[in-house]
Parts: structure tokens; sequence; C-alpha cells
């Protein structure tokens, strides 16, 4: 089980709370997680990543276990710690604007 | 008695304000969509009831929204447009040739005969249509194919940002694209034509009269007269009597022939509305004082309309699609500025109110006149 934490605004577009939780088999990357997401959501689909391209919104970031994953290959499995549900998988609206 | 819904889109959100036939007491619901960008809301003719808003922002992208209740609540919509066929490329600033890339959707214009039909333009500029109410979308790739790669984006984006539909004729559809011109298709966007003859953009193009490039604000037209088109251009208004074929310039006396919104009146196709602003350096009115200019002859010559609206210290901006019009028997007026005012004119332009003064940033204005 996979735990993952949404920006608020996602939050109310989904109608959720602040975390939502996903069961996702096998070898789980961060591809696989977002399509998860956006399986189970249908709403967030375009929101977070790009619906043609997949390229994250450029002001969204993907943070877990204290690091930025933000610039991870969409190949690259995700931590352990997020696999097994002891760490959070954090989705962020990154500062900007100063 | 009739009542009169008024969609204002903001940087941070849409607010709809309502009032009866009087238009003197307003009542004022929002923000919807609080914090986010809001381009463009619009109601359907054929539906009132039935509202679109579409929302940018570069941390989620592009989220469209209906309502079916006028605005009481709202569902999301379809919001995957994809560029069909070859994508192509068009010119960046810096002269190279870049890939068309989905960035958002600056207008919708709901189909004037068909409930679920409404259109869609979008930055990069490209017209989208949807046949369900939305949920999903389709490209008219035609219009892609008029020199595309030529065209460039405006310091606003390279979005197409005016649909005007002839009522008459649903099939004609004209857009304006900045910075491209304005196209016009007769067979319900399968194929397209450039009709940019007679704009002339001296300061702006190396070939001041190229046959696309041009930086069209706004264009718009009087439903009962489908031929006459009227264009606020980045410098000059312009006129057309021949649907987009041929232009000519209709600036007269205005002060500044530089500004983005142009209305028709709803009852006389020969009244229309202009707000000059001062340069494209200088954003704000001439003179710190925000006029609207009213033409009753179509443009031949203008006249300064003041009442109400502020003669001194004003430095606002009034932007393309922040200017609309009622259909009620004394024509109302309404427009937002930058600056978060929200100003009425319940007989034609004469006098003016403010309705709201500390919006958020206006990017667009529409009315419904309500059974």
């Amino acid at each position: 089980m996979i735990r993952v934490i949404l920006p608020t605004y996602l939050q109310r577009l989904a109608n959720v709370g602040r975390e939502v939780q996903l069961e996702v088999d096998g070898e789980i990357t961060f591809l696989k997680l977002l399509d998860a997401i956006e399986e189970k959501y249908p709403m967030l689909k375009g929101t977070i990543r790009d619906h043609v391209t997949k390229e994250r919104r450029a002001y969204l970031r993907f943070f877990a276990c204290g690091q930025d994953l933000s610039h991870l290959a969409p190949e690259t499995l995700l931590p352990r710690e997020v696999l097994i549900g002891s760490e959070p998988f954090r989705i962020v609206g990154a500062m900007s604007g100063g | 008695m009739n009542g009169v819904r008024v969609l204002v889109g903001t940087r941070k959100g849409a607010f709809i304000f309502t009032s009866d036939s009087k238009r003197e007491i307003w009542d004022i619901k929002g923000p919807f969509f609080a914090g986010l960008e809001i381009y463009h809301i619009k109601g359907s003719s054929v539906d009132p009831q039935r509202i679109y808003a579409s929302q940018a922002s570069d941390w989620f992208g592009q989220v469209n929204h209906r309502s079916n209740d006028g605005g009481l609540s709202w569902e999301t919509i379809g919001n995957k447009f994809d560029y069909e066929g070859k994508v192509g490329t068009h010119q960046d600033f810096s002269g190279n040739q870049i890939p068309w890339k989905f960035r958002r959707i600056w207008a919708f214009e709901p189909s004037p005969t068909e409930k679920d039909t409404v259109f869609a333009g979008a930055e990069d500029a490209a017209l989208f249509k949807s046949t369900d109410g939305g949920m999903t979308w389709q490209e008219l790739p035609g219009l892609r194919e008029i020199h595309a790669n030529m065209w460039m984006p405006g310091a606003g984006g390279m979005g197409l940002h005016t649909i005007l539909i002839n009522p008459k004729n649903p099939d004609q559809i004209f857009v304006a694209i900045s910075a491209a011109g304005v196209f016009r298709t007769n067979d319900g966007g399968q194929t397209w034509s450039g009709i940019n003859h007679g704009l002339k953009s001296e300061y702006e193009l190396p070939n001041p009269e190229a046959e696309v490039g041009h930086c069209v604000h706004n264009i718009t037209m009087h439903p009962s007269n489908p031929n006459v088109l009227f264009m606020q251009k980045h410098w000059d208004v312009m006129r057309s009597d021949n649907a987009g074929d041929d232009w000519y310039e209709v600036s007269d006396n205005l002060p500044s022939d530089f500004g983005f919104p142009i209305a028709v009146h709803a009852h006389e196709p020969e009244t229309i509305y202009v707000i000059p602003i001062k340069s494209d350096l200088e954003h704000y009115p001439p003179d710190g004082k925000l006029r609207v200019y009213r033409s009753r002859t179509g443009g031949y010559s203008w006249e300064e309309l003041s009442k109400g609206l502020p003669q001194k210290d004003c430095y606002v901006n009034v932007l393309r699609s922040a200017l609309a019009v009622d259909t009620l028997e004394s024509c109302g007026v309404y427009f937002g500025t930058t600056g978060g005012q929200l100003y009425i004119s319940p007989d034609s332009g004469e006098t003016w109110q403010t309705v709201a003064q500390n919006l958020p940033a206006v990017l667009s204005v529409e009315v419904q006149v309500l059974p």
C-alpha cells in the first residue's frame, strides 16, 4: 500500500482528504505510481503531468524520504519506504513567485 | 422580469454577478475555483444554465469546469487537448521553429444551435471542438495548414483567443490568434483561409501587409449582420464589410487606436465600443482617464463616454475578453479592469456605475440575459 499526499487543490478536485492510499502490484516506478493515481482519480489526469507529453507540471514537485525526486526518470523504482507505506510520496505545489 | 447574469473570470477565480433588468442592485457570488486563473467563463445561448469555465495554471495545467445549473454547482470536464496528426512547428521569439505544445484554453464558444457542441481556443494556437458538452475534444487541424510555421507568440502567448460563429450559418466560423491574424472557415472547420488583407502592421512586421503575423487583439460582429466584422488590432481599429476578405481602418478621432477589446451594441449593428489604451508599452488609458469610446457610425467617428468612470490617476488596463454587452431593451455595457474594477452601463454607455472595486485582475467578462 502506497500513501500519497496531495496538494490542497488536487484534494479539492478529487474530493479526497490530504492523504490517499493506493494498492499497486509489482515493481513500482514513478510512471506506474502516477498511472495508478490517475486511474483511481481520473479527474486528476492532466493536472500532475501533461496529458500527452507526460511532463511533470513545472510548479509541482515530488518529495519522499526527505529527498526531492522530481527529476528522476519515470522508470526509476520508488524508494522501499514508499513501497511499504512507512513514508508517504508527497506531491507538492512548489514555491514560485518569490 | 428579465434578469442579468455577468460571468467574470479573474486571475484568482471566477465571480458571478446577478441583477434584475434595472441593473442597479447586484448580488455577487464567488470566488469559484479560488486562487486559480480563469481565462474565460461563458454560458450557452441554447441553454443559459450551462456554463463553461477555463482554468489554467503552471501548477495544475488546464482544468475545465461545467455547470448545468447556472453556476450553483460545477463538475470537471475533459481537459485533454491533443493536436491532430503531425504536430508541426511555429516560430518562437528567437526565430527558431519549435513544436506545437498545448498550454491553456483562452476561450470557450458554445454553439448557438447545439447544446452539447462547444469550441475551445487553445495556446499554442488551435481550435478544438466538442460535441459531448466538453467531455472530449477534437482539433480542427485544417486551421494550422495556413502558414502556421510563420505564426509567432505575442507577449501573452500564441493563443487563439476569439471565436465568432455566424448565427445565420454556423458552418462559418472566424477565429483570431495573437500573433497570427484572423482566419475563416465556411465548412464548419474543415478548411480555412487567412483573412488579413488590408491589415497593416508597420511597427510589428518587416512586411507590414504580410499574409499572416498580425497581432489581432479582438474581433466582433453583430448577429444580424455577420458580413460586417470589427477588429481591435494591436494598433488600429479595423472594419470589414465582406466577412473579412478586406479590412480598412476606422480609428478616426480616437485618442489612441491601441487597445484590446471591441464590442457591438446589441440592437444597433453600427454602434461599436472600444477602450483606448495609450500604447503597447504603456498599458493604461491616455492621460490617466478611463474612457469608453462609442461610434454610432460603424467607426467613422467616435464619442467619449466617461460619466461615472475615473477621470484622473487611472492606470489600469482592460483586456481583450473583458468587455461585453447584454441584450436587454436598453443595452447594457460591461467591462472589467486589471485593477479589479467591474463597471456597468445600463444605458448603452451614457452613464457608468462601479459594481465591484477590488476583484483580482479581470481577464474576461460575459453577460447572459435570463428569462
